[in-house]
């Protein structure tokens, strides 16, 4: 029984130290963005790895959720008479949830996992300090950029995400099933709303990109420094982003939709 | 340097593309070019019962939008809701006679106010009160009266001949 309180102690201690150092390595984060600003090339570099080539798969994907949304929303519509509303249903439910979540899930699995390897990887080989060691700052040089392209791109992609699944839905429900094309885009813009639908979904997307960001960086600059330990690192990150995530997700859900 | 200028305009185009893909959005699938809430006046209306009315249902006249309702509260002193409806303000001329009722898109659709103008000679202003309103249709209580006149018309012969529309 004394063993069980020791273990439930000893875990929820190396939890809570774990929220600490990551939110005092989020402090330093913070304090190296302003160094930055003479050197963008530094994040368009990370823009390129971490956006550019995330956008294919996004842009698949998201393409195909719109799809299987149209037809599975076509389906059910159509017992009501409401085929009309397709444009409506596809619309919301990627602009408020399916967009910002699952382009956060696939950025993780894409992106997230790749900062953390490379960044750990970076640590196991004594890069960051050698480093250190010329007198670079590895946060500044290698860190801070990540974290910022991460963050920059994640809303961008979300975006793009939820443009391309509307057109899949336009696609499948117009030019596969016959939905009226007018009546499709009329429905969705007067059940749209900018403010309360448009802005959350991005308020969302905002916040996913910067929980997966920290996470991604964190994890990589934490990692013990093996090759058992970078592997860990890797999964972590795309176990704890996706919690995060989703468990977000609900939070902020309730807070914008809730009262309504 | 050609790789350099390649990652360049590939980060370019990816920022181009995930601000067209939001503009997109914002004008595209949103409501933000048709009518946005600011430019608006408000006049307020009260009705006996609201019915399924909620806050951003469409204002029409003629069966053509031109507003949304703003917010609905309970007003204690009247026992009536007090709904705000915001209007386009290149929709000012409205007279002061203007009745509004609640009426259902559909049989099960969302409700609507629908306003009738008036023939007065002044326009409505900001802040100013609809005072012909017209309640929204309860399904429950027409069904109650429909079966009310039923009944009524099985037990006397006489108000048979006058007959109850059903």
């Amino acid at each position: 029984m004394v063993d069980w309180f020791q273990k439930l102690g000893h875990s929820s201690l190396a939890l809570f130290e774990r929220l600490g150092r990551g939110g005092l390595f989020l402090m330093r984060v913070f304090s190296a963005i302003p160094s930055l600003v003479p050197r963008p090339r530094l994040v368009i570099i990370q823009l390129y790895s971490v956006g550019v080539l995330s956008m294919m798969l996004i842009v698949i994907s998201g393409l195909n959720v719109g799809m299987v949304l149209g037809l599975q929303g076509y389906n059910t519509l159509v017992d009501f008479g409401a085929e009309e509303s397709l444009g409506q249903v596809v619309a919301l439910s990627l602009v408020r949830e399916l967009g910002p979540v699952v382009a956060a899930l696939l950025f993780a699995g894409r992106a997230g996992s790749a900062l953390t390897a490379e960044i750990g990887l970076m640590k196991a080989t004594e890069q960051l300090s050698g480093m250190e060691m010329m007198a670079v700052d590895p946060m500044k040089r290698v860190i801070v950029p990540r974290f910022i392209a991460a963050v920059i791109s994640m809303p961008l992609l979300a975006a793009m995400f939820s443009a391309m699944g509307i057109l899949g839905g336009y696609f499948v429900g117009v030019g596969l099933l016959g939905v009226d094309s007018g009546a499709f885009w009329s429905q969705m813009q007067s059940k749209v709303d900018f403010s309360e639908d448009i802005m959350n979904g991005l308020v969302k997307s905002v916040v996913f990109g910067f929980v997966a960001a920290w996470i991604a960086v964190f994890e990589g600059h934490d990692a013990v420094p093996t090759t058992e330990g970078v592997s860990r690192a890797t999964t972590r990150t795309v176990v704890h982003t996706a919690f995060a995530v989703l468990g977000l997700d609900f939070i902020l859900t309730a807070l914008m939709f809730g009262s309504v | 340097m050609i790789q350099k200028r390649t990652q360049e305009i590939a980060v370019g185009v990816f920022v181009a593309v995930g601000l067209a893909a939001l503009v997109m959005l914002a004008m595209k699938v949103s409501n933000l070019s048709a009518f946005s809430d600011q430019d608006g006046f408000e006049v307020v209306a009260r009705f006996e019962n609201i019915g399924g009315l909620k806050e951003r249902a469409p204002v029409t006249v003629a069966g053509v939008r031109i507003g949304r309702v703003k917010t609905v509260v309970y007003d204690d002193k009247s026992y009536e809701a007090l709904v705000t409806l915001s209007i386009a303000s290149k929709h000012n001329q409205l007279p002061e006679d203007t009745s509004a009722s609640i009426l259902t898109a559909g049989l099960l659709g969302e409700q609507y106010i629908a306003l009738e103008p008036g023939g007065a000679e002044k326009m409505l202003k900001t802040g100013a009160e609809i005072k012909l309103t017209q309640s929204a249709f309860i399904l429950e209580k027409m069904v109650g009266q429909f079966l009310f006149n039923k009944a009524a018309e099985g037990t006397g012969e006489s108000k048979a001949t006058e007959g109850t529309v059903p």
